[in-house]
């Protein structure tokens, strides 16, 4: 890999999370409720078997009073709401249920118990009719292992979706093109899955379910099987969707980075189990318990510092009724290169330099005004450190914290952003 | 006392007979039916072969022979094992055993496809038609002979009964194993996006399962031309009834001649659809 293209995805990435998190911030709180999951069980076993066990007390019963039938529980009471055009993220190690959640939403699993509510209807309740055409209008699912068609070329694949619904060869041929230069596989169409290379196959699994125009989109761990690199890419074109395209999605993972980055709200699972449910600020903030704590202290410090946590005083604060000399006279006992001009109510203006100062009052002529650099990096307290890459990175000036007001906070500069996740690490 | 009593014997022979007898005066206007338009059907594949210029034959052969394994100079080769077999003096003689074969394959396919995608979708159907499948398999080929003379009679339909009861049975296990082998994702991922069996079937489960079909089909062909030639023996005139005829008069270098031309036969038959097969299994590489 080329230095230069490792920096163009870097950027890449951070112009995408950007973008996310505008769409976050007006993103409406309260809207509509697409989908409803009430009190869904799952008992692996023989039928008869879990209707007993079911018709049984088995909502005080532990899993291994369970597992000692002869039935293995699968999901034990889950209950979720997902809104209109929200990011849900289902996190667990494996063996948490997680999957078997996912495959319960369009009953690739069927539950054993409890309601599944989609549109106001329960899509347990559906006969066999109905819920091929739930799956072909309402869902479109993006799996682990791709599952592709091995022998169709990446056009049918994407379009197999529309084959099904019985649209006309040039329909499905045409949404199937759409769907592939969204995913930047335009060259490929006429390949075989065979000869693509893993990302682009999950590429070509996401143009599937893209071209179903799905409601509700549904990701079990695409990016599992990827290289680091190329799943960071990936990650960050999926985010670059959903703010163009608002769908609401439910994305299983493993992986705690990636639900911290993606999701509106994160459940978190054990055992079959929602142990924790919230915005991925409550569960970093306040795990519920010792497993979601575990969880939670592997995350990247990067992801969840704020930059309020780590800003440092500055050594040179200048207020606005000071003059050129006595700038210079405080620079000389201050080992600082910059100063941080404020106002008298404490709002910050901007930045001056120590050879800036120098100069003019060699000069003994004009204002600090004059020297001022205003074009400087600020963010607010509450931006997570990894944001910080970028505004660190592309001025020669520190970052400036300030809070909603403009007051200044504190400063950052870029060895503070390595020191709070150097120590962070230590302290683990 | 070390005898096995003969007092406890299971008259199994016995029943078979009487339900051999029992089916044969109820069901033989049945089996007069099937007869005729099998032999129909026998005939007019035979008189086909039979009027096809030697020439047109040796071309499409090396054509298909081309084509199956991807290389020009099989397109020379093995039509030059045909030719072969012309010069012994026994064209017309491979044309009748081809088209016997021809037609117990046609046959053996469209029971065996079905049987196989059947046995593919139900555990139960699997457990029994496995066993049946065993013994049809173990059975020496001659003891096939008895019932298709008997509900037959002499002559090239009962050949082409019993070769289909022997050669059946690799195409219906293969399209079994063939869809069972289609990964268990591929099809979750159909079933997602809301197919319902008959399209997983025919878009998924079968053009998957195809290269393993395939193997079954050249299985099931060679299998086939074995029972071709044993079947010579109720009447079925074909390269067999040469080395039969050759055994009983003590004819070596005819029995030979005919032996070599059932072999080189059945490797024209085998290269070919053999090729089919792995061009196949190559091209869809999961």
């Amino acid at each position: 890999m080329v230095k230069g293209d490792y920096q163009r995805i870097i950027r890449h990435c951070i112009k995408g999370e950007e973008k996310f998190m505008e769409h976050k911030k007006t993103e409406p709180e309260n809207s509509e409720t697409i989908l409803r999951v009430e009190d869904v069980w799952k008992i692996f076993g023989k039928d008869t078997d879990v209707r007993n066990l079911l018709s049984s007390d088995i909502r005080n019963a532990s899993k291994e009073e369970i597992n000692k039938t002869r039935c293995v529980l699968g999901l034990r009471n889950i209950s979720f709401n997902v809104r209109r055009g929200e990011f849900f993220v289902i996190m667990g190690l494996s063996g948490s249920g997680k999957s078997t959640l996912i495959r319960c939403l369009i009953r690739l699993i069927n539950p054993s118990a409890g309601k599944i509510i989609v549109n106001n209807e329960d899509i347990c309740a559906f006969d066999k009719e109905q819920l091929m055409n739930f799956r072909r209008y309402t869902t479109a699912m993006v799996f682990q292992h791709f599952g592709l068609l091995p022998h169709y070329t990446v056009l049918d694949n994407v379009a197999y979706g529309l084959k099904v619904r019985g649209m006309s060869k040039e329909d499905r041929y045409e949404r199937a093109r759409e769907a592939i230069e969204t995913v930047g596989l335009k060259e490929w169409e006429d390949y075989l899955p065979s000869s693509l290379s893993g990302g682009m196959q999950q590429r070509v699994g996401m143009a599937r379910a893209l071209a179903q125009e799905p409601e509700i989109l549904l990701l079990d761990e695409p990016f599992s099987g990827l290289d680091p690199l190329i799943r960071r890419q990936m990650q960050d074109e999926l985010v670059d969707l959903q703010v163009s395209l608002q769908k609401t999605m439910i994305f299983v993972t493993h992986d705690l980075d990636e639900a911290l980055k993606f999701g509106d709200r994160i459940a978190i699972m054990k055992d079959g189990e929602i142990i924790q449910l919230g915005t991925p600020e409550e569960i970093i903030a306040t795990p519920e318990n010792d497993y979601v704590r575990d969880f939670v202290q592997d995350a990247s410090p990067a992801k969840v510092l704020t930059s309020g946590q780590i800003m440092k005083e500055p050594d040179l604060l200048i207020h606005e009724w000071q003059g050129p000399q006595a700038t210079r006279h405080m620079f000389r006992s201050a080992k600082d290169e910059f100063a941080f001009f404020i106002k008298r109510n404490r709002e910050f203006v901007g930045i001056i330099t120590r050879n800036d100062v120098r100069e003019l009052a060699r000069k003994k002529q004009g204002a600090l005004h004059d020297i001022l650099i205003t074009d400087v990096p600020v963010c607010g307290p509450d931006t997570i450190v990894e944001e910080l890459f970028p505004l660190a990175t592309s001025s020669p000036y520190p970052i400036t914290v300030i809070d909603e007001n403009k007051k200044f906070m504190g400063i950052i500069y870029n060895h503070t952003i390595i020191d709070s996740m150097y120590q962070d690490t230590e302290v683990e | 006392m070390f005898e096995f009593p003969k007092q406890w014997d299971i008259p199994l022979a016995d029943w078979i007979d009487r339900l051999m007898d029992w089916v044969l005066t109820e069901f033989a206007d049945f089996f007069d039916a099937i007869g005729i338009i099998l032999l129909k059907v026998l005939l007019s594949l035979e008189n086909f072969f039979l009027w096809l210029p030697w020439f047109l034959v040796l071309i499409l052969v090396g054509i298909l022979a081309w084509r199956a394994m991807g290389r020009w100079w099989y397109g020379f080769i093995i039509p030059g094992l045909f030719f072969i077999i012309g010069c012994f003096g026994y064209w017309d003689m491979a044309m009748m055993t081809l088209a016997i074969v021809a037609a117990a394959v046609i046959i053996s396919l469209i029971i065996g496809i079905p049987t196989g995608i059947v046995m593919a979708r139900s555990n139960l159907a699997e457990n029994l038609i496995r066993p049946v499948l065993d013994a049809m398999q173990t059975m020496p080929s001659f003891v096939y002979l008895i019932p298709a003379l008997m509900l037959f009679g002499l002559g090239k339909v009962p050949a082409v009964f019993a070769t289909i009861i022997y050669a059946v049975p690799p195409v219906i296990r293969l399209t079994n194993v063939g869809i069972r082998g289609v990964p268990e994702s591929v099809i979750e991922a159909a079933e997602a996006f809301g197919s319902n069996p008959r399209q997983i079937l025919f878009n998924v489960q079968l053009p998957l399962a195809f290269p393993s079909i395939m193997v079954g089909v050249n299985q099931t062909t060679m299998m086939a031309l074995a029972m071709v030639v044993v079947a010579s023996m109720i009447g079925a005139r074909t390269l067999g009834l040469e080395v039969l005829l050759a055994i009983n008069r003590i004819e070596i270098g005819r029995g030979f001649e005919a032996g070599l031309s059932i072999v080189l036969l059945a490797i024209i038959i085998d290269r070919i659809t053999h090729g089919f097969a792995v061009k196949q299994q190559k091209s869809y590489k999961i």
